[in-house]
């Protein structure tokens, strides 16, 4: 070894002494218990191991103040709440529904109201007397004004709250039993949010949803004109356009997408999963579950996809090309090429004004690792990442993506989140809207990775473009030149 | 006098309704103010007061209105037998919705109108499983003070009996609640009496009385009628009255109990030889053919 990679490996090794120290003093505020078990969600990542080296999906500790959401949020909020030709119906008492009012910023095609209702909240408000004696006759009453309010519905989600699941309401019986009436599809989905850890189970229950009550009453024995080139492009909810931008490359290279979800999906498009030859899954954790069934019943192979900057971008289209034949192959290569100008442009105008600036992210369960790629395509570095609702199978697929001694924290509370930010002072922060006004008042720039700030899509090679503006408006902002403590001259 | 508030609770079918009803008819005889409030989806609390099942019950009249605010308190109150004001709570039909919660609507309603208002006694009957929350309502805070558990010798009545008072004790220290005592219906158990008393001083309470068997209690429930009124002069009435007196006077001497374990439990049946020793040959072990 020479004497500069040395010097250069023990500067690495003090670096990790450093943010191993971090987490200790963080983790020295805390109770005895409470320490001991957040220590077991914080760790500085060691390369060639398998995961990140932290636990993962375990309850929350009460008292910290958590970034989680619940049940209900994963399934109305991200899962079932996209797709447009359908009303989901908040069962419960209104507060669910009026604090889910309008979208993630999952666009949508379509006349809100009319045959589209994503920004809409329709809720059965219970009271008192429906929690006493039931809700299930209210529900039966509100299919029907549902229909005629709505004649252009074409199906009907019950998106349940906490206690719909405490009094045994019967919404699937009241389902099945409306479901004929009315003739369009009914969905219950008991997504309650006192159920799980986290927002994540409620993804699984909205995912068994479409499994039993979409896949297993639709008709697959119809005639259906497929090709050698059908894909559904999945678990890409839209925000400020992602999915728009993803789906003209697929077209480009080829590929006939015939449905994406749930952003700007409707219900047929969701049935058309099991038909496809490829199920394309960008957000994995949200949608694993019905891609393992569609593979497991139907036979259909599904890939974990990543469309967050130009190298990541170029490593998807070959690997959803080799799934096809040459032809595939060959247009995925011009599509690559003929974009590489557009994002080399990008990269000359932004890279030099971001060189070297470090990021932190916090997100839910895909971004702490998919944007990884887009920010380094910047010369960027992530020192430290974690997730809001990942899994195990998280943090081993975030290993592809994390340096040598990058920090990470499963479930951060606010606390430890804030105590690392203002150690490590980043140049960076990129979380959600309820972090965004803490950093921003420590004087550390900041991007909502949730909905873009009202600013997308990031997704593709045109998303790359906005990302990068958008990282650089931030970061270089001039305003950060003007705050000063007024006690410093 | 002060406004006491009491409440009868045991194992379902043990006869909490019909011992409720003929202690405060006793109670009435004696010049006293009573509420009964039946805290059963069944709604039949009041029954034997009444003549008849209490048809507007609290949640079936609100349902009807639309909310519980949109009733008054002549909608739901009922007099029956020596003025006993009765009201029902009522609740769904089995098997849907929450009665516990309705418990807790129809409590809080009664208590906003002023339905306790010019009454000496609160009654409250209670379901005979306390099986969540809402029917632990009247054991709360500023609800029943005196708790009477209704029980006989038989094991799972004993048992119902020593996990009502666990209910009591954890809301002994918030609240001001406190176990009455202990009400033997008699079942003609071995040992009867000594078990009940036995058990009752297990959990730091007294065997208040001891109901006997008798079968003027039937005829006075076919009639829809306590037996005070059915057939006032009978030894069985008097044993009604003798209750009453006692539950009068007992006023201020609840204590919060001692609930026992599972253990200390069978250790008490084996005691009184209910329960063979250690015989472990024959558990699990059906009747021979």
């Amino acid at each position: 070894m020479s004497a500069a990679t040395l010097e250069k490996s023990d500067d690495k090794t003090r670096e990790v002494a450093q943010t191993r120290a971090l987490i200790d003093e963080v983790l020295e505020v805390y109770p005895e218990k409470a320490g001991k078990k957040r220590a077991k969600h914080l760790n500085v990542y060691e390369e060639g191991k398998p995961d990140c080296g932290v636990k993962s999906n375990i309850k929350s500790l009460p008292g910290v103040m958590t970034i989680r959401g619940c049940a209900y949020a994963g399934s109305k909020g991200v899962v079932w709440g996209p797709i447009k030709d359908m009303v989901h119906v908040s069962h419960g008492p209104v507060g669910c529904g009026q604090y889910s009012w309008a979208t993630r910023r999952n666009y949508y095609n379509g006349t809100t109201g009319v045959d589209a209702f994503g920004a809409m909240q329709i809720t059965s408000d219970f009271q008192e007397k429906d929690i006493v004696f039931g809700g299930d006759k209210k529900l039966d009453k509100l299919v029907d004004e549902i229909t005629q309010v709505f004649p252009l519905a074409k199906g009907i989600s019950i998106q349940s709250e906490c206690p719909i699941g405490l009094i045994g309401d019967d919404i699937e019986a009241v389902s099945k039993k409306k479901s004929k009436e009315i003739g369009l599809p009914m969905v219950p989905v008991r997504c309650e949010g006192f159920r799980g850890v986290s927002q994540s189970l409620g993804h699984h229950i909205a995912n068994d949803a479409i499994r039993d009550w979409v896949f297993d009453k639709a008709d697959y024995e119809q005639p259906f004109e497929s090709t050698p080139y059908d894909v559904v492009l999945m678990a890409d909810y839209n925000i400020g356009g992602d999915a728009w931008s993803s789906r003209i490359l697929l077209e480009e290279m080829g590929l006939r997408v015939i449905g994406q979800g749930t952003g700007d999906a409707t219900l047929k498009e969701i049935e058309m999963m099991p038909r496809a030859k490829l199920l394309l899954l960008h957000c994995y954790r949200s949608m694993n579950y019905i891609a393992r069934h569609v593979e497991e019943k139907y036979g259909v192979p599904w890939f974990e996809y990543n469309l967050f900057g130009p190298t990541k971008i170029a490593e998807s289209l070959r690997g959803i090309a080799a799934f096809f034949d040459d032809t595939i192959k060959e247009k995925a290569e011009q599509v690559i090429a003929k974009y590489t100008a557009l994002s080399q442009a990008v990269i000359d105008k932004y890279k030099p004004r971001l060189a070297g600036k470090k990021v932190m992210l916090y997100v839910g369960g895909l971004r702490p690792r998919h944007v990884v790629g887009a920010y380094e395509d910047l010369g960027m570095e992530v020192v430290g990442t974690g997730y809001e609702f990942g899994h195990g199978d998280d943090y081993q697929r975030t290993t592809h993506y994390v340096k040598d001694g990058t920090l990470i924290y499963d479930d951060v509370s606010s606390f430890e989140l804030e105590k690392f930010a203002e150690k490590i002072r980043p140049d960076l922060m990129a979380s959600g809207v309820k972090e965004k006004y803490i950093f921003q008042k420590m004087g550390i720039p900041f991007r909502q990775m949730h909905s873009w700030d009202y600013s997308g899509p990031y997704h593709g090679f045109d998303g790359f473009a906005i990302f990068a503006r958008d990282m650089d408006m931030a970061i270089n902002s001039p305003v950060w030149g003007m705050t000063k403590a007024p006690w410093k001259k | 006098m002060s406004l006491r508030q009491i409440a009868f609770y045991g194992k379902g079918g043990i006869g909490k309704s019909t011992t409720s009803q003929n202690t405060l008819a006793a109670l009435a005889e004696m010049g006293q103010k009573i509420l009964i409030v039946g805290c059963d989806p069944k709604a039949d609390s009041t029954r034997l007061i009444l003549h008849a099942k209490a048809q507007d019950t609290v949640l079936s009249l609100a349902a009807d209105a639309g909310s519980v605010e949109d009733l008054e308190l002549e909608d739901v109150l009922r007099v029956g037998y020596r003025d006993i004001r009765c009201v029902e709570s009522g609740g769904p039909e089995p098997g849907v919705g929450c009665a516990g919660r309705g418990v807790i609507t129809a409590i809080n309603f009664l208590e906003e109108n002023g339905a306790y208002d010019g009454v000496d006694y609160v009654s409250y009957d209670v379901l005979g499983d306390v099986v969540c929350g809402g029917f632990a309502m009247p054991i709360r805070e500023n609800k029943a003070q005196e708790i009477y558990i209704v029980m006989s010798g038989e094991m799972m009545a004993m048992y119902a009996a020593n996990n009502i008072s666990k209910g009591i004790l954890k809301y002994a220290n918030a609240g001001g609640v406190r176990l009455g005592g202990l009400i033997c219906n008699e079942r003609q158990t071995d040992k009867e009496y000594e078990l009940a008393d036995a058990l009752a001083k297990k959990l730091g309470t007294s065997l208040i009385h001891f109901v006997p068997r008798d079968n003027v209690v039937q005829h006075a429930e076919l009639r829809r009628m306590t037996v005070l009124e059915y057939d006032p002069e009978s030894r069985q009435a008097a044993e009604y009255r003798t209750l009453a007196q006692k539950i009068h006077a007992n006023k201020g001497n609840g204590t919060i109990p001692t609930p026992i374990t599972m253990d200390e439990l069978e250790d008490l049946l084996l005691e009184f030889g209910i329960m063979q020793k250690e015989d472990e040959s024959i558990v699990g072990k059906a009747k021979a053919a």
